[in-house]
C-alpha cells in the first residue's frame, strides 16, 4: 500500500473510530487470507468493500463481529477488542447487525418471530414491546403485511428486506452487509438497495461488501478495493471510480463496469 | 396506446383425468405389468384374507372359562379373555390394579389439556415431566397414603412394557440431544466423552447391557447397597437408546446450513439460546422419522427384559401358553401380542407424521 493510500485508510488524528483494524492477519490453514489489514472506520461512515472473489472481503467483514477469528493483530470495535473473551464478543454482537448473502432467516419462525427473537432473548425486552418495534421496522422495509408468514412464503427480495429489519431490531450501531444482493434475481435487487440507501441516509455506520457499483457511487463515503487478502486502495467514490491509482483496481473496474 | 393484457380463463381438466375411474386407470391399470401386479395382488388377498377371517372371526370362540368351551374350528379367544388381566398388569394384585388405571387416566387427562388454548404449555409440560412421574411412582409402588406396597417384581404385562417404553423414550430423548450436541462440541473433553460413550454403547447388544444391569452390577456393588432391578434395567434401556438417538440427532444438526448458526451467533445469542431457539427446532424436525424409528425400536426391544426374568406383555403371554390347561394357544397368544405391538407402533408412526405436517412451514431451508 502506498503512503497516500495508507493515509486514506487510516483516519486523521482526532476522528472517532468505531472500527479499527491494526495489522490484522488471518490464515485458513496455510492459506494467508488477510494480510496486514490496517483500516479504520469512523462513526456514521458508509464503507463499500469490493474486489474479486477470494480476495478476503467477506472474511474481513466477518472479523468485525468475530464470525471469523483473526490470528494476528487487533480489531477494536467500539473500543472493545475482539479476542477470545466471550463476554466481549457477545457485547459487540448486540451492537452489530449483520445481513447475509443467503438471508439466513430462521425458516421455522414467522417473520415477526424472526425479528423479535434477539430483542427478547438478548436485549431482554418484553414481548409486546419487541413486537411493536418489529412492526415499526417491517413498516420501514415495506413488508409489514407479511409479518405472520414464514420466510419460505416470501420472495428473495422480501426475505432480504426482512433480514435487514431483523438486523435493525437489535438497534445496532453498526450494520454489516455481506453481499446482500448477490443471491437475488435482478428485479429484486432494487427493492433491497432502496432500503439500504434509506438506511445510509439516516446515518447508520455501514460496512457493505457488494458488487453494486451504482450503490457504491451514491452512498459510499469510501470504497475499499481488496485483492489477494490486502487492501489495495481505499478512496472516496469519485476518486475511486474516476481516477483509480492502482492498475489492479483499474483492471477490476474495467471488468465489472464494461459489459 | 398500450394493449391491456388479460390472462386467459382457466379451463376445467378433461373428464377422464379426475374421479374414481381415472384413479383406477392411472394407478392400477396403467401398463401390462401394472395390470398383472394388480391381478396378482388380488389373488394373494383372495388366498389370505378369507381363511384369516374364517379362523379369527367366523369360526372363533370369544367367550368361555376353559379350553373345553372352545368348540369352534377357529381361534380360541377365550384364552385371551381368561388371561387378560395378567397380560395387562402382570402379577399386580387384582384389587390394586385400579391404581394403574388411575395413573393412565391421569396421564391421558394431562395430555388432553394441551388442547386447551389458555393453558401455559411450559407449566403443563413441567407438571407432566416432573410432578406426574412422582405421583405415578407412588401409585404404582404404594407405601404412602395407606396404599399397599406392590413389589416391582410383581409388575408385568402391558403395564411393564408401557412403563419401560415410555420412561425409556422420555429419558433417552434429552440424553440423546445432549450427547449429539456434545459430539458436535468444540470442547475436546466433552466431545471425547460423548464419542466414547456413543460408540461403546452402540457396539454392544442390548441383551449384554441388560445382563450387565441385572447380574453384573449387583456383584460390583458393596453388600447391602442394592438398588431395584427394574430401575437398573430402565437405566440400561435408556442409555442404550440414547446412544442411537444421539446419532440420529447429529444427522439433523449436520443438515442445518452453516448460515443458521452464523445468523444466530451474529445476533448475540448464547450457545444454549441458539441451540434451543434456532438450531434444535429445525434439526429435530428434520429427523422426526429417525427419532420415531428409534422410539419404535426401543418399544419393541423392551421385550428383551424377558431374558433377565421380567415378565412384560410378551413374557406373560409366553408363560400363559405353557399353562397345561391351555396348551395349543400359541397362535392366539402371539396374534394378540402382535396386534398390541402393531397398534402401539403404528400409532406412534401416524402421530409422528401428524407432527411433521403440523411443523411444515412451507420450505425446507435457506
Amino acid at each position: 500500500m502506498t503512503n497516500t493510500n495508507m493515509a486514506r485508510a487510516q483516519l486523521a488524528l482526532g476522528e472517532e473510530a468505531i472500527i479499527e483494524f491494526n495489522d490484522v492477519n488471518k490464515w485458513y490453514g496455510d492459506f494467508h487470507v488477510l494480510k496486514n489489514i490496517n483500516f479504520s472506520i469512523k462513526k456514521g461512515e458508509r464503507i463499500v468493500v469490493c474486489g474479486p472473489s477470494g480476495s478476503g472481503k467477506s472474511t474481513m467483514t466477518r472479523c468485525i463481529n468475530r464470525l471469523e477469528e483473526h490470528q494476528k493483530g487487533t480489531i477494536l470495535v467500539d473500543g472493545v477488542e475482539m479476542n477470545d473473551n466471550l463476554k466481549n464478543i457477545e457485547a459487540i454482537r448486540k451492537d452489530v447487525g449483520m445481513v447475509f448473502q443467503h438471508f439466513n432467516l430462521f425458516p421455522h419462525l414467522t417473520i415477526l418471530e424472526n425479528l423479535t427473537l434477539a430483542p427478547i432473548w438478548v436485549r431482554k425486552m418484553p414481548k409486546k414491546q419487541a413486537e411493536e418495534m418489529a412492526m415499526h421496522y417491517l413498516e420501514r422495509v415495506k413488508i409489514a403485511n407479511q409479518a405472520l408468514k414464514y420466510p419460505g412464503q416470501l420472495s428473495g427480495g422480501q426475505q432480504q428486506r426482512v433480514a435487514i429489519a431483523r438486523g435493525l431490531c437489535m438497534q445496532p450501531r453498526i450494520m454489516l452487509f455481506d453481499e446482500p444482493t448477490s443471491a437475488l434475481d435482478p428485479e429484486m435487487i432494487k427493492e433491497v438497495l432502496d432500503v439500504m440507501v434509506q438506511l445510509a441516509e439516516e446515518g447508520m455506520t455501514m460496512v457493505c461488501v457488494t458488487h453494486e457499483m451504482g450503490f457504491a457511487k451514491t452512498v459510499a463515503d469510501r470504497v475499499v478495493f481488496m485483492d489477494a487478502g490486502e487492501i489495495v486502495e481505499a478512496n472516496g467514490p469519485h476518486e475511486f471510480f474516476d481516477n483509480p491509482q492502482h492498475d489492479r483496481t483499474q483492471n477490476f473496474l474495467s471488468q465489472i463496469l464494461n459489459h | 396506446m398500450a394493449i391491456e393484457f388479460k390472462p386467459s380463463p382457466s379451463l376445467p381438466p378433461p373428464v377422464n383425468s379426475v374421479g374414481a375411474v381415472a384413479w383406477v386407470r392411472q394407478n392400477l391399470l396403467s401398463s401390462p405389468l401394472n395390470i398383472f401386479l394388480t391381478l396378482f395382488s388380488f389373488y394373494i388377498l383372495y388366498l389370505l384374507v378369507p381363511p384369516v377371517i374364517e379362523w379369527g372371526l367366523v369360526g372363533a370362540t370369544f367367550t368361555g372359562a376353559s379350553k373345553a368351551d372352545c368348540t369352534g374350528d377357529g381361534a380360541c379367544w377365550a384364552f385371551i379373555g381368561v388371561y387378560f388381566e395378567q397380560f395387562m398388569y402382570g402379577l399386580y394384585p387384582s384389587e390394586e390394579t385400579w391404581r394403574i388405571n388411575l395413573a393412565l387416566i391421569l396421564l391421558v387427562l394431562l395430555l388432553g389439556t394441551y388442547a386447551v388454548k389458555t393453558v401455559n404449555k411450559l407449566y403443563l409440560s413441567l407438571v407432566i415431566l416432573v410432578v406426574y412421574p412422582v405421583i405415578a411412582y407412588f401409585l404404582f409402588a404404594g407405601g404412602v397414603f395407606g396404599l399397599e406396597v406392590v413389589e416391582t417384581s410383581l409388575w408385568g404385562g402391558l403395564f411393564l412394557t408401557t412403563l419401560l417404553g415410555v420412561v425409556g423414550i422420555v429419558a433417552s430423548f434429552p440424553l440423546g440431544v445432549l450427547l449429539a450436541l456434545g459430539r458436535q462440541s468444540k470442547m475436546p473433553i466433552a466431545k471425547s466423552v460423548c464419542i466414547v460413550f456413543i460408540e461403546t454403547i452402540r457396539a454392544v447388544p442390548l441383551i449384554t447391557i441388560l445382563f450387565m444391569a441385572s447380574v453384573m452390577i449387583p456383584l460390583f456393588l458393596p453388600e447391602g447397597m442394592n438398588f431395584n432391578k427394574l430401575l437398573r434395567v430402565l437405566i440400561g434401556i435408556t442409555l442404550f437408546s440414547a446412544a442411537y438417538m444421539a446419532e440420529v440427532i447429529r444427522g439433523g444438526l449436520q443438515a442445518i446450513p452453516k448460515g443458521q448458526y452464523e445468523a444466530a451467533d451474529a445476533m448475540g445469542l448464547t450457545y444454549w439460546q441458539s441451540m434451543i431457539l434456532v438450531i434444535l427446532p429445525q434439526a429435530l424436525k428434520l429427523v422426526i422419522p429417525g427419532i420415531v424409528n428409534t422410539f419404535i425400536g426401543l418399544f419393541k426391544d423392551t421385550t428383551l427384559v424377558y431374558i433377565v426374568g421380567m415378565f412384560d406383555l410378551l413374557g406373560r403371554i409366553q408363560a400363559a401358553t405353557h399353562d397345561a390347561n391351555w396348551l395349543g394357544m400359541t397362535i392366539e397368544g402371539y396374534a394378540f401380542a402382535g396386534f398390541i405391538y402393531w397398534a402401539a407402533c403404528f400409532g406412534m408412526s401416524r402421530y409422528s407424521m401428524r407432527i411433521e405436517r403440523k411443523l411444515e412451514t412451507g420450505h425446507k431451508r435457506n
